[in-house]
């Protein structure tokens, strides 16, 4: 049985004025309808990358994308995106940025105040109704980002694509924004690939890491399942044997077998600073115990 | 204790209100008291200098004779809208009374034909400057946004639009009023020639800094909102009505002040090169009379022609203001 999106053998070179760049190598990856991914890496590891082959924003240069048996050729709502810097139409309320997003996909589907209901009803979602009527400039971070979410979700997508989605927010923001995502997704269980550098936010929120090696002629390096129950609970989780060791696995690919090469001085102050915050962890740990 | 310490803030807070008073003082007197004083200043050094040179129609005008201009200028339109009315009152007694006599009379209306005020030249020279600006407009912003959308089209264009772009009006109105005498030959015209011949000047030196800013505007559109409109497969037309055009507003609108200011300063040289109505041939003639007066009468032109100019680029301002997002 093919499964739900099949991303098999893609390589992507990109022409640079000194000679071609292979960023992408032979990626593999099956992902099963409403599994939740996120790719974790090196930043220029081609992430983004990967996530523009699925958009359809990139052609692989060889291989492919496979979405429910269809090679996938363009771009198209199906795959809706979320993208690192929330991307709203500066010119237009949080609702009507939605609205153009929803009168593209359900047009002649829906009524107007069918749509209407739908707009509503996932700014909702994203806590954001009751700001629906400013312009992204009259917003925070958090909030835009909430509403490209909004807007990706409304479009009802095969798959939900979000690179970075709360890389630019603080800490209690991206915290905040991490469990209403969810929150939505025990609701939709839409399929997902997320891309993150956070390797928290990767352990609490996925189903599989995928995890990628260096660039150049980078690839899928490890996959991680995350059998961890659902509802999850960041606070429990903290002393979570398992979500602990999940961490553990995510963090030793990326900084033992996956250290970047730097020359021999910057390494060693790497590893200094890697002791200092192993150390830093460790009195964390102390603390949350006491 | 406490009264001492409110005594003190008190004073604080006296003086708090002092500084406040002050700075509002100083911020009214950037906004009208410097300006003022420049302006007075300026008056003083024109009048000096003025008086010291010697022309060979007399001196130079000062402020006074330029005010003095308006003036007559003002009563000199009044006077001939005056002769105006009285002509179309004894034309319209005239054919009542053969009417009367004749009812098979069929009464013959002629329009007047008396000097141009100088109130009608500045009509003529805004209407001739806007209907120049609005045909290169319309030629512009589409070609413009084509561009933008297009690095083909762009790279096919840019050549001719460089090149095109240096050359003075004057220059090209030999060649309009020739086509437009040999192309625009009707019995019966709507517009007269030379209101084409200066229409047409103002539009080919207007259109190009509309046509590159529109299509630098377009094509640097942040790339984000490009993918955004690719994922929601947006039709080419929602495309470039719902992103690129409120994208590329300001730096439309960029070049349509560039525009406008070209356009003017063009359309009062083509006046005067080629004797089309306007506030150019006012100048133009002013100059061939040769009154002790004409002087002070350019002079009077050239304070309206600059502050025409300001008021145009002042509505193009409001009015990007009035269609743009970012306000
Ligand atoms: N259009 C392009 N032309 C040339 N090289 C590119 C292009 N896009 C990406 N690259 C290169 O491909 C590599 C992968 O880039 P990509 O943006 O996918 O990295 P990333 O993993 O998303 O990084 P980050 O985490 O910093 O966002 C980088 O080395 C980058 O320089
Ligand atoms: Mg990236």
């Amino acid at each position: 049985m093919s499964s739900f999106l099949e991303i098999s053998g893609v390589d992507m070179v990109f022409p640079t004025p000194k000679g071609s760049f292979t960023a992408l190598k032979d990626v593999n990856l099956k992902i099963n309808k409403g599994e939740f991914i996120s790719l974790i890496g090196h930043s220029g590891c081609g992430k983004s990358t990967v996530l523009n082959i699925v958009a359809g924003l990139y052609q692989a240069s060889s291989g492919g994308v496979i979405l429910k048996s269809a090679e996938v050729k363009e771009p198209g709502p199906e795959r809706a995106v979320v993208f690192q810097n929330h991307s709203l139409l500066p010119w237009l309320s949080a609702y009507q940025n939605v609205e153009l997003a929803v009168k593209q996909v359900f047009s002649g589907k829906m009524n107007k105040t069918e749509m209407k209901q739908w707009i509503e009803h996932n700014l909702q979602l994203v806590h954001m109704d009751h700001a629906m009527h400013k312009r992204p400039g009259e917003i925070s971070g958090g909030m835009k980002q909430r509403v490209g979410i909004a807007r990706a979700l409304a479009m009802q997508p095969e798959v939900l694509l979000m690179d970075e989605p709360f890389g630019a927010l603080d800490a209690l923001t991206r915290a905040h924004m991490q469990d209403s995502l969810m929150e939505i997704q025990s609701q939709l269980n839409n399929t997902v690939i997320m891309i993150t550098h956070d390797v928290d936010e990767a352990v609490l929120l996925s189903d599989k890491i995928v995890m990628m090696t260096n660039g150049p002629e980078a690839t899928v390096g490890d996959i991680l399942q995350v059998g961890l129950e659902r509802p999850r609970n960041r606070l429990a989780l903290a002393q979570d044997a398992e979500y602990n060791r999940l961490r553990s696995e995510v963090l030793k690919f990326l900084y033992e077998k996956q250290r970047k090469v730097e020359s021999l001085t910057q390494n060693k102050q790497a590893s200094k600073m890697q002791d200092m915050s192993q150390q830093e962890s460790n009195e964390a740990v102390k603390f949350s115990n006491s | 204790m406490n009264s001492l310490t409110s005594i003190a803030s008190n004073r604080l807070i006296e003086q708090g209100r002092k500084a406040a008073v002050m700075l509002k003082i100083t911020e009214l007197s950037k906004l009208i008291l410097l300006p003022f004083i420049g302006i007075a200043i300026f008056l003083v050094m024109w009048t000096v200098t003025a008086n010291s040179i010697e022309t060979s129609l007399g001196k130079f005008p000062g402020p006074v004779a330029v005010v003095e201009q308006f003036e007559n200028l003002y009563s000199e339109h009044v006077a001939e809208r005056e002769k105006a009315q009285a002509f179309y009152q004894r034309q319209d007694e005239r054919n009542a009374a053969r009417t009367a006599n004749d009812p098979n009379y069929v009464a013959k209306i002629r329009g007047y034909t008396g000097k141009e005020t100088f109130w009608d030249q500045i009509i003529t020279s805004l209407i001739t400057v806007m209907s120049g600006f609005l045909l290169a407009a319309i030629i512009a912003i589409p070609l413009g946004i084509w561009m933008g959308l297009s690095r083909s089209l762009q790279a096919a264009i840019n050549p001719i639009i460089q090149i095109f772009k240096p050359v003075s009006p004057l220059a090209w109105l030999p060649l309009v009023t020739m086509v437009v005498s040999a192309v625009y030959v009707s019995p019966d015209p709507i517009v007269s020639k030379s209101f084409i011949n200066s229409m047409l000047t103002v539009t080919l030196c207007s259109v190009w800094p509309m046509i590159i800013n529109t299509a630098i505007g377009v094509s640097s559109i942040d790339s984000d909102l490009i993918n955004v409109s690719k994922v929601l497969r947006l039709s080419a037309i929602t495309h470039v009505q719902k992103i690129v055009l409120p994208a590329s507003i300001p730096m439309i609108f960029t070049g349509m002040r560039l525009s406008l200011g070209v356009a003017w300063m063009v359309l009062i040289a083509a006046e005067m090169l080629a004797q089309n109505p306007g506030l150019g041939k006012f100048v133009w003639d002013e100059f061939q009379n040769g009154s002790s007066d004409s002087l002070a009468r350019i002079m009077a032109a050239v304070v309206v022609i600059g502050f025409i100019g300001f008021l145009l680029d002042r509505g193009i301002l409001a009015l990007q203001h009035w269609v743009s997002w970012d306000k």
